[in-house]
This record gives C-alpha cells, structure tokens and sequence, in this order.
C-alpha cells in the first residue's frame, strides 16, 4: 500500500495533467495491491473496472467519474423493483456508513439504476430515502448507462417474464474506487460488518 | 391430545417473534415478514418458513394477497457476484418431516402491483395454496426496509 505522502504526490500530479492522470493509473495500480479476500484476480491482468461517464442524480444533477474525484466512493448497481438484493445491499451500505462514525462523510455511497426503462429520478430517491444514509442515486441515458455498465464490468440482462413483465439480472457486488476514481476492490453484503468498516477506512485513510 | 401438543408448539414458535404463526394440517406458516417499501414501490417481498410435519411431500403452489394484484413464488440465486430472480411455477416443495424457508437471498413470495407501499409494523394477509394441505391464511409483518428478519431492524445485522 502506498503511504500517504506518496499518495497526495499521485494525486497532485493528476490534478495537474489529464495526461498524468493515465501515468498514475499505471504506476499505482502496480504498487497498490488488493488487500483483502474479495478482489478478482483478472483485476490485475486486465484494466480495472471504472471509466468515463456522465448521469444525472435525483435531483437533475449532472455526476461524472470527474466530479465523484475528491472522496472515495463505493457504488452499487441495482434497479428499484429488485425487491431482495438491492435493498439488502443498500441498508448494509448504510449501516455500514454509520458504523464509519465522522469518517462517514469522506466517502460517498453510489446507486445506480440498470433500468432506465422503468427507474425515473422520482422512483430512484423514494428507494433510497428508505436507507439511513445519504446516498447519491444515478440514472441518465440509457445508452450511456449501457457505455458505463461495460466499462465498470457489471453484468446486466433485462429478462422478460412469463408475465409479461421483466426483471433484470445483474452484478450485485459493490465496487470500491478511491479518491482518484481508481477502482480497489468489491465487496458483497455477505462480509462481516467489522472486517467490511475496517475496509472502508482504510479506503478513506489511504 | 396430539391438538394439545400441536397448540403448545405452535405457541413456543410463535411466542418470541413478532410476526404470527398459522397452521393447517400439517403445514405450518412459521414466522411470515416482509420488508417495508419505498412510498413509489410496486413490487414487495414476503418471507416465512414452512415446515411439513407430514409424512407426505407439500407443495406451495400459489399465493395471493388482498394487497398486490398478484402474488408469484420466486427464487433468487447469487453466482458468482451476479443476481438472478426467477418465477418457480411450478411452485415450491415442502419435503415430508422438512421445511422450506423463503429468506432474503433465496426464495420469496413476490407481491406486484402493490396497491400501497408495505409500512413498517403493518400485516399483510395473503392466503397461501399447497397441494395437499389446502389454503392456509397467513399475516406477513412488516420490518424495516433493508431487515434480515422478523424481528431485525433496518441493518439487517442479526
């Protein structure tokens, strides 16, 4: 793990230069290895998940990997009908923010819908008002989320019905990116509570 | 006598739950739940344990609810890191002497088209349909939104 000295270099330097920032990604995705059990080992032969991309919030905010840089952010692609997976993901999220105590506000928690279809901004911030945490809730064009769900390697496959209706399979692992936009880590609702603070802490303190 | 033995059972089941027990034949509902929905949400799940005391094979084979338009009986499988939800039509088996759990992460009951968001602390009645046991009327109990259990808060730390 890089120290934080080196770190803030690394970051200076990326603040400075776009061209820096694609240097950076090079240099600390060698030094920085996965510390814990979660990550996949593709990770280190292939780039990262994590890419460019632009949505708005629920407020008609427009978010971009840029204006994410600054916190750490852990990110979570879900759909609001999804009636089991997503919101066990979120309410551990959230749990697991306040167990974060002050350090909560140093990272952001990340939703963001895979069906633009059905999900409307409306429909994004009911769900996440049920959680105890501040949540920042993306949707946007759906062409754009289709862009973002292949550069950040999550899997979604809307899945007609008998009924009629759909559902939609998709990642339910959360992806850990640093306060560069460098992706870290996943994790899943399952991990224990202490070892998954623990993560998130060395994840703000890095 | 056996009715005594079944009453008394039924009673230390249900006693540290909140959510309700209900019996029919040999089938019982143990424990039903569900989760709180945002205000806007159309679907809900219900969660329960069913066990057989029978020495014939069960199966749950619909369900309906004055709440949801439609009531469907779903399995959630995780592989990988990846989430798929699927209808069981043909339902779902409660072996001889065994149980069935539908719990966050596996089986469901799926309630769509909810006429109202599921509050917190409310009973949803449903009536449950087995092959063999017949239809059993059950009241799933309303925890928090992201609950692990009946009786869990939002954390879903048990």
């Amino acid at each position: 793990m890089a120290n934080p000295r080196t770190r803030g270099l690394i970051r200076g330097t990326a603040l400075a230069s776009l061209l820096a920032v694609g240097l950076a990604i090079g240099v600390t995705g060698c030094s920085r290895e996965p510390e814990t059990g979660n990550s996949q080992a593709a990770a280190t032969a292939n780039p990262g998940p994590g890419g460019p991309f632009t949505l708005v919030d629920t407020k008609g905010q427009t978010v971009t990997d840029q204006t994410l840089k600054g916190k750490p952010y852990a990110i979570f692609f879900g759909f609001t009908r999804c009636p089991d997976v997503c919101p066990t993901t979120m309410s551990r999220m959230a749990l697991l923010h306040k167990r974060l105590g002050s350090d909560a506000e140093k990272m952001n928690v990340v939703f963001v819908s895979v069906d633009p279809e059905h999900d409307k901004r409306e429909d994004i911030a009911s769900f996440l008002s049920m959680f105890d945490a501040p949540v920042i809730g993306l949707t946007g064009d759906p062409a754009e989320l289709e862009r973002m769900e292949k550069s950040f390697k999550v899997y979604v496959e809307r899945v007609p019905l008998p009924n009629g209706d759909y559902t939609i399979d998709h990642t339910a692992r959360i992806l850990l990116f640093d306060r560069d936009g460098q992706f870290v880590d996943t994790m899943d609702a399952k991990e224990p509570e202490t070892q998954a603070v623990e993560r998130l802490r060395k994840l703000i303190r890095a | 006598m056996t009715y005594r033995v079944a009453l008394a059972l039924v009673a230390t089941l249900a006693a540290p739950a909140i959510a309700q027990d209900a019996r029919k034949g040999s089938i019982t509902a143990a424990a039903p739940w569900s989760r709180a929905t945002s205000h806007r949400a159309s679907v809900g799940a219900g969660y329960l344990t069913i066990r057989n005391s029978g020495a014939q094979p069960d199966r749950l084979i619909s369900a309906t609810s004055p709440r949801a338009a439609k009531v469907e009986i779903h399995t959630m499988s995780l592989d990988d890191g990846i989430m798929r939800m699927r209808q069981l039509p043909d339902g779902l088996e409660v072996p001889a002497g065994g149980e069935a759990a539908l719990a966050p992460g596996g089986n469901h009951i799926m309630l769509i088209g909810l006429k109202a968001p599921l509050k917190e602390g409310e009973r949803i009645p449903a009536t449950l349909r087995f092959a063999r046991a017949g239809t059993l009327k059950v009241l799933f109990t309303v925890a928090g939104p992201g609950a692990s259990g009946p009786d869990a808060e939002h954390g879903g730390h048990h």
